[in-house]
């Protein structure tokens, strides 16, 4: 029961910052823009949140600060890709390429000093409780955040008007635009929250899951998150069953060495870029299921004529 | 008061061989901006980074070696772009080459004579675009995403080649270092001609001369240019979209693990956990400032290639870390993307009130 214990919490650790990132793209996604520059955002975000953490010795700080470094982040991205109408696809590239630099150089003086661990929320009485306790009551507030984030995207977008219109600038932004809706702004607010929400996730990489930075320490979950995305097919729900199957694999490397299975460690390490290769073509091969739910107007540039 | 967007008729000329100049211009005024906020002199920093690595024969040999790589993938590359396939594995592509072409001299280092070279260059071709048929095939068969899964095997492919330079390929002569035996003279790609050139530059030039000749003046280059500006024209005309996928993927593939091969039998001579500083995704910048035209990618080669030489100056001189190569090749790209907006637009100022 300890040892059960012990790999759902590591499991959650494993999903979260993927689940954070995720939840942002899906939204961009959804708006009709492709923002590959998850991975150098998670970066920056992460970097931001150890460099101001340390300082400060406030992991609140630090989570503030990597939600900033996201937005930032994006709104770079949503510079080029929205106002300058740059292909989507290289502006994502240029922006982790951009990350990747940035964030080694924010960090280098930061490489090797210990850092400050975000506290899990403690709740007298039902963090003790066997079995669930401190799975449902003892987690830190980033994993609560990444799944009310969730539940709100997912239900904002099914539910409300908001949801619509972006649902419907990310399926037809010429229509969108004759009904009257600023098609630019609201994919400037979609990028930025999906910003927000790879800050966050990296903010989780150096507060918790690993409480210090190294350089490319996201390594490649941003990519991870985009391709989480298309598992999902667009449908919040689904991402929250691919994010924890995503931590499950990702810790399964550590589970097998620890039980000492004869399979060399850098076998065990491309374990989840595998599974990803594999989830892909799965999911892809569903033609139907990716036709039906992909925004029909991902990766396209939109310049309103008069 | 604001600006718009106003779509242009016909691309514009002027800006057309212009845009990639422009785009150094802006990258190294945005590295003056990039050089005051992090506390360097922006003259200097603009100096030590940009010009001083040009400014001595030595570095300029340095600045070729480096160049060679990226002219070969930023070529390969600009065959996959221009027909509108996303190949940004090219990184995994280099490795696998590099893994495939050391076969003969780590594994029958016996053999020795005028053909190990010539091989091991097919060897690493053929490696190549093997690694870059993988996320081809699964694209045309499967519809998945050649972007995700070109990259995730760069991930794979560099565990890979971690896991045989510390195992299988490990020189028992070697203390426990983490590398192949060093590769005998005959696997060596030699300099030649008066001035010391890496012979892998010369073939670099040769295949990127090839490929402009390709994409300019033969049917299936018309089509590799085609899928990408007109699909449906292109399937129209009866260009297979799948074989075109495969056939990029191929090329570029296959270059990139030339390079790799190139690399490790021309610059470290054995194979190490890691033997490429990025080429693979610089090389798609070089690609982009290139143009998407083979020749204009030898000239873009040598400004990626400046800035991991400047990289490694501002480390030393400026006391900066070198990851600011890394920085200023985002800025590039970055660049280049919005020059090509103002190539197929015009700004147009909108008054209050309209």
């Amino acid at each position: 029961m300890e040892l059960f214990e012990a790999f759902v919490l590591t499991v959650i650790t494993a999903a979260t910052p993927l689940l954070l990132a995720a939840t942002g793209e899906l939204v961009t996604e959804r708006a009709g823009v492709l923002n590959l520059g998850v991975e150098g955002m998670m970066l920056v975000g992460a970097v931001s949140a150890f460099a101001v953490a340390v300082t400060t010795g406030s992991p609140i700080l630090g989570i503030l600060a990597a939600m900033v470094a996201g937005v930032s982040m994006a709104a770079i991205f949503a510079f080029f890709a929205l106002f300058l109408v740059t292909n989507q696809v290289a502006t994502g590239l240029a922006l982790t390429l951009f990350g990747l630099g940035v964030s080694g150089m924010l960090g280098a003086s930061f490489v090797g000093e210990p850092g400050v661990k975000l506290a899990a929320i403690h709740l007298p009485g039902l963090s003790e409780l066997p079995l669930v306790g401190r799975i449902l009551f003892g987690q830190d507030p980033l994993v609560y955040g990444s799944l009310i984030i969730l539940l709100g995207v997912s239900f904002l977008l099914k539910r409300s008007h908001v949801g619509l219109v972006v649902r419907a600038v990310g399926d037809n932004h010429h229509s969108a635009h004759a009904l009257g809706y600023n098609v630019l702004m609201i994919r400037v607010a979609a990028v930025l929250f999906g910003g927000l929400c790879a800050g966050l996730g990296g903010a989780y990489l150096s507060l918790v899951y690993t409480p210090q930075w190294t350089e490319g320490m996201t390594a490649g979950r941003g990519w991870i998150a985009v391709a989480l995305v298309v598992f999902s097919s667009w449908i919040p729900g689904r991402l929250l069953i691919g994010a924890y199957l995503f931590g499950a694999v990702t810790l399964l490397q550590f589970h097998l060495q620890a039980v000492g299975v004869p399979v060399p460690s850098q076998f065990l390490s491309a374990l989840p870029y595998a599974a990803t290769v594999i989830v892909l073509v799965v999911i892809s091969r569903n033609r139907r299921l990716l036709r039906t739910h992909t925004p029909a107007m991902l990766g396209s540039t939109f310049v309103p004529d008069k | 008061m604001r600006l718009e967007l106003v779509k242009r008729g016909t691309e514009a000329t002027f800006l057309v061989f212009a845009s990639p100049f422009i785009a150094i211009a802006i990258t190294v005024f945005v590295g003056a901006i990039f050089f005051a906020a992090i506390g360097v002199d922006p003259g200097r920093g603009v100096y030590v980074f940009f010009i001083e690595p040009i400014s001595a024969w030595w570095s300029i040999e340095q600045l070729l070696a480096k160049a060679t790589p990226l002219i070969l993938i930023g070529a390969g590359l600009s065959l996959c772009f221009l027909s509108n396939n996303w190949n940004i594995g090219a990184e995994g592509q280099f490795i696998a080459g590099a893994l495939a072409g050391s076969i003969l001299p780590v594994v029958f280092y016996q053999f020795e004579g005028p053909l190990v070279l010539p091989l091991m260059l097919v060897m690493g071709f053929a490696g190549g675009a093997f690694y870059g048929l993988v996320p081809a095939a699964l694209k045309t068969r499967f519809g998945a995403s050649e972007i995700l899964t070109s990259l995730m095997l760069v991930y794979i492919a560099q565990l890979f080649l971690d896991w045989m330079v510390r195992g299988p390929w490990r020189d028992p002569a070697s203390f426990g270092f983490p590398k192949t035996r060093t590769f005998n003279d005959a696997a060596v790609v030699p300099t030649v001609g008066p001035f010391d050139i890496h012979a892998g530059l010369l073939v670099a030039l040769v295949v990127s001369f090839i490929l402009f000749v390709f994409l300019k003046r033969t049917l299936k280059g018309f089509e590799v240019r085609i899928s990408g500006t007109a699909p449906r024209a292109a399937t129209f005309a009866g260009v297979s979209n799948r074989n075109m996928v495969m056939f990029v993927f191929a090329i570029s593939g296959g270059l990139a693990g030339l390079a790799g091969v190139i690399e490790v039998a021309g610059v470290a001579k054995k194979l190490q956990p890691v033997i490429s500083p990025g080429y693979g995704f610089a090389a798609i910048i070089v690609a982009f400032l290139g143009r998407l035209n083979p020749l204009g990618v030898v000239f873009a080669a040598l400004l990626l290639a400046l800035t991991y030489l400047g990289g490694e100056a501002a480390q030393l001189e400026l006391n900066i870390t070198d990851k600011v190569t890394r920085v200023i090749q985002g800025v590039v790209l970055f660049a280049i993307l919005a020059c090509d907006t103002f190539i197929l637009h015009r700004v147009r100022l909108i008054r209050r009130g309209k």
